[in-house]
């Protein structure tokens, strides 16, 4: 058994890697730490755990070695304390956005401050398996991923991968716990409640992940809008082709990126009601789901995804990079439908 | 060996059951488009017509 920990367990990705990690065979968790709520029962910050984990969250200061530590800490905190953590764990899986991009520089230009820890990030990988698979392989250090940024970079992989993507102009709606569990002014009930409220029309921070995927210079844009809906991110792309297709050799080349892939699956049906992706039918798994139709000329192409911003977009996509790391079959503890209606 | 029957609109492999007939129905199971069988040797596979006025009368 792998003895793992989670810093920062009261929020809501600490929460659903606990349930993730619940009932994973080959993991152990040892100890869930919350600086505010060290002695509680952990079900008291995630109801939905009481009597599947019985731990009580400790003190950080209380936090022991562990074969694999998850941080789910605050942006900027896991890399002003990456040298104790790497102290007591061999193997760091690191969900905030403090090592996902590769350059310090560009760290300070899209988070507006100094990195902590700039040595340290070309020491993690990005945590995206169906990019960084056989990096992820034994590796010791993986960053998690934005939630957003995954939508957009599964979604436009298989078209950036064979040249065929000129530009896209893209329109996410997002749940609110994209917002975290910390209140604040955005999400006080009479604002947040009912919104359609556009937030990030431009510069979105997961904009740098989707440069550091996709390729800088690429005219990829995208608005994120917040709207009545917990869980989930749906993607809608308008994408200019570079030269005229047929919808067969959409599916060609979306089935040729993600046949293997355990995790993303194309729903572009003809029939039914859900013909395109819907976050709420990936609600709680780790799936990804896209879907396209293309327009009569066959050079706009209208690409669709949906994913759950906690699952695929955070702890889904940590444990199945936990898997990688530690050689257990990928989709551990992962494989499950969701729930529907 | 024959090469799998396609799916017309996705290009997915289609199951074709041993006792099909021609003129048979089936859907694809990725994309969900109705097919028809429009010929068994050497068969061909075709969307089936969507509904339309006086369809099936």
């Amino acid at each position: 058994m792998t003895r793992v920990s989670i810093l920062g367990g009261s929020g809501y990705t600490g929460g659903e890697l606990l349930r993730l990690l619940h009932f994973h065979p080959q993991v152990d968790v040892a100890q869930v730490t919350s600086r505010e709520q060290a002695g509680r029962y952990v079900h008291s910050a995630h109801p939905n755990l009481r009597d599947v984990c019985r731990l009580q969250f400790v003190h950080p200061d209380a936090l022991e070695a562990a074969d694999l530590l998850f941080l789910a800490l605050p942006h900027g905190r896991s890399a002003r304390g990456i040298e104790r953590y790497a102290a007591l764990a061999p193997k760091i899986i690191d969900l905030s956005a403090d090592f996902r991009l590769n350059s310090a520089e560009t760290y300070r230009g899209w988070y507006g401050e100094a990195h902590a820890a700039p040595d340290w990030l070309d020491q993690f990988i990005y945590g995206l398996p169906e990019l960084n698979r056989e990096r992820l392989r034994g590796a010791d250090f993986v960053s998690g991923v934005g939630c957003n940024a995954t939508a957009v970079n599964l979604a436009l992989l298989p078209l950036v991968a064979s040249g065929l993507l000129e530009r896209a102009a893209i329109e996410i709606k997002v749940g609110s716990s994209e917002g975290g569990n910390k209140p604040n002014a955005g999400s006080h009930h009479p604002i947040r409640s009912g919104a359609v409220r556009t937030y990030r029309a431009t510069r979105h921070r997961h904009r740098a992940e989707v440069a550091m995927t996709l390729g800088a210079d690429l005219p990829i844009h995208f608005a994120v809008t917040a709207i009545e809906m917990v869980r989930g991110v749906h993607l809608l792309a308008h994408c200019q082709l570079a030269k005229t297709l047929t919808e067969r050799d959409i599916w060609r080349l979306y089935r040729g990126r993600y046949r293997v892939e355990p995790f993303v699956r194309l729903v572009s049906g003809r029939v039914g009601m859900h013909r395109l992706p819907e976050p709420r039918v990936v609600a709680g798994t780790n799936y990804c789901d896209i879907g396209f139709e293309l327009d009569a000329d066959g050079r706009h192409l209208v690409v669709i995804a949906a994913l759950d911003n906690l699952g695929k977009g955070a702890a889904g996509s940590a444990v199945q990079c936990l898997n990688l790391m530690l050689g257990y079959e990928e989709t551990t503890g992962l494989h499950f439908p969701g729930i529907y209606p | 060996m024959d090469a799998p029957p396609l799916c017309p609109e996705c290009d997915a492999v289609v199951y074709i059951p041993v006792d099909a007939m021609e003129n048979e129905l089936l859907a694809c199971a990725e994309c969900g488009s109705e097919l028809e069988i429009m010929c068994l040797r050497p068969l061909e596979l075709a969307l089936a017509p969507e509904v339309e006025e006086d369809w099936g009368e």
